[in-house]
């Protein structure tokens, strides 16, 4: 989907602001929304990463912004509470201004009317053996898919459409973009493909920048140059 | 948008009444969330990243077996790569003169979280994973890393469930050091590739 999510090579967002000495978490609250999400894993209501992943992608691209690392989650998070029907939005919200929020506070989750269905993950790891060979070997020059649906992708906006080459294969892993929605596994092969900076960003780039990602097949095909 | 101004305890309060809710339905325990403290505070951390790191630096035999299969070098010290460690598969890129690595999740904020914990802040802000894959050397030049115009920089944008850790280069004038000392000089900075060993800490 093109999301908010989806930043890499966007232009605007300034410096970095570090901080010296960082805690793992900044407020009690952040942990909280980290062990929900396990709690909310226990009862079910997550199916799998790439649907919580997707389901963050979903949330209000304001509060994406906004709203922090954690606050991400808790979007996400309550999106997936509420479309599992384990908690009710209005009930959160109202004891959410008991609790002193403002009527007006902008609300993250953004739950579907007609959600996937999405079992829970059966097994948490992710590599998967396959019986056919790889399409693509190590050298090989390749393009990426310019094909776009509204659903989880892991390949990127700013490597569509662009030509690499083919840097390793990772063998076969569960592939994001069907595992998100609750349509099976459908493992892939997972490639490292390596793209020039001036591949990535034309004729200003960096000289010697090099972008690596790693790509599931579906996204790949053979390029001639 | 003045009505939706981000007030900055909004996420705060729904979490609470979220945490709230959960506990009244019995899914979570209150408990649960000190143990998430805990486990990252003391467990899992950068110090597990810096033991690998200044392994490799002493032991060329463990260098050559991180570099081919950092996963199963990794275990040997007792590093679990686990589901719970967000690292099902972990790939180790080793920095020289020629070639210095760095890593980003462009999408979201994945990160290798067995040897490093949780990421950082700037890690998941738009601002480092929208640059990094397009401007790197004005970027690492804010983090104080200022790397000669021939250096490739190499960005892995780790986009699937591969994770990435940087082997810093080993800084000069520690032949002296034991592995305790030289792990004391692995910034978490320099294994995701924004700063070197020996540095001064973001």
């Amino acid at each position: 989907m093109d999301g908010i999510h989806d930043v890499g090579g966007m232009h605007g967002f300034g410096p970095i602001e570090r901080q010296v000495d960082e805690p793992a978490f900044h407020e009690r609250w952040e942990a909280a929304v980290f062990a929900m999400l396990m709690a909310a894993g226990r009862a079910g209501a997550t199916g799998n990463a790439d649907r919580f992943r997707h389901a963050i992608e979903r949330i209000d691209p304001v509060a994406y912004l906004s709203h922090g690392y954690y606050g991400r989650w808790l979007g996400g998070l309550e999106t997936l509470l509420i479309e599992a029907g384990i908690i009710e939005q209005s009930d959160l919200s109202a004891r959410a201004r008991s609790l002193g929020a403002r009527p007006d506070a902008r609300i993250a989750a953004r739950p579907a009317a007609a959600p996937d269905r999405v079992p829970a993950a059966a097994r948490a790891d992710n590599r998967r053996a396959l019986d056919n060979p790889p399409r693509f070997a190590t050298g090989d020059p390749v393009r990426t898919s310019t094909a776009v649906k509204p659903g989880h992708t892991r390949l990127p906006r700013y490597a569509r459409g662009k030509c690499g080459r083919v840097v390793c294969c990772h063998d076969g892993w569960v592939y994001p973009d069907s595992h998100a929605h609750g349509d099976g596994e459908q493992p892939s092969y997972l490639y490292t493909v390596a793209f020039t900076g001036t591949q990535l960003w034309g004729a200003d780039a960096d000289p010697n920048l090099r972008v690596q990602l790693d790509l599931f097949e579906p996204y790949l095909e053979l390029s001639d140059v | 948008m003045s009505d939706h101004d981000h007030h900055p305890d909004e996420p705060a309060i729904r979490a609470e009444a979220l945490e709230h809710l959960l506990v009244e339905q019995g899914l979570l325990d209150p408990g649960d969330v000190d143990t998430v403290i805990a486990t990252f505070n003391e467990r899992i951390g950068p110090m597990n990243g810096a033991r690998v790191v200044a392994r490799a630096w002493c032991d060329p035999g463990f260098r050559e077996r991180l570099l081919a299969d950092a996963t199963a070098a990794v275990a040997e010290l007792g590093i679990d790569s686990g589901p719970g460690g967000q690292m099902e598969k972990l790939v180790v890129v080793e920095n020289t003169d020629a070639i210095h690595n760095v890593v980003v999740c462009t999408l979201c904020s994945c990160y290798p979280w067995a040897v490093l914990g949780l990421p950082p802040r700037w890690y998941k802000s738009p601002a480092y994973r929208s640059r990094i894959v397009r401007e790197p050397r004005s970027l690492l030049a804010e983090f104080g890393t200022r790397l000669n115009p021939d250096t490739e920089i190499r960005v892995w944008d780790s986009s699937a469930e591969v994770r990435y850790l940087v082997l810093p280069q080993r800084p000069l004038g520690t032949n002296d050091l034991t592995e305790a000392q030289l792990a004391e000089l692995v910034t978490r900075d320099a294994m995701i590739g924004v700063g070197r060993a020996g540095a001064i800490e973001s």
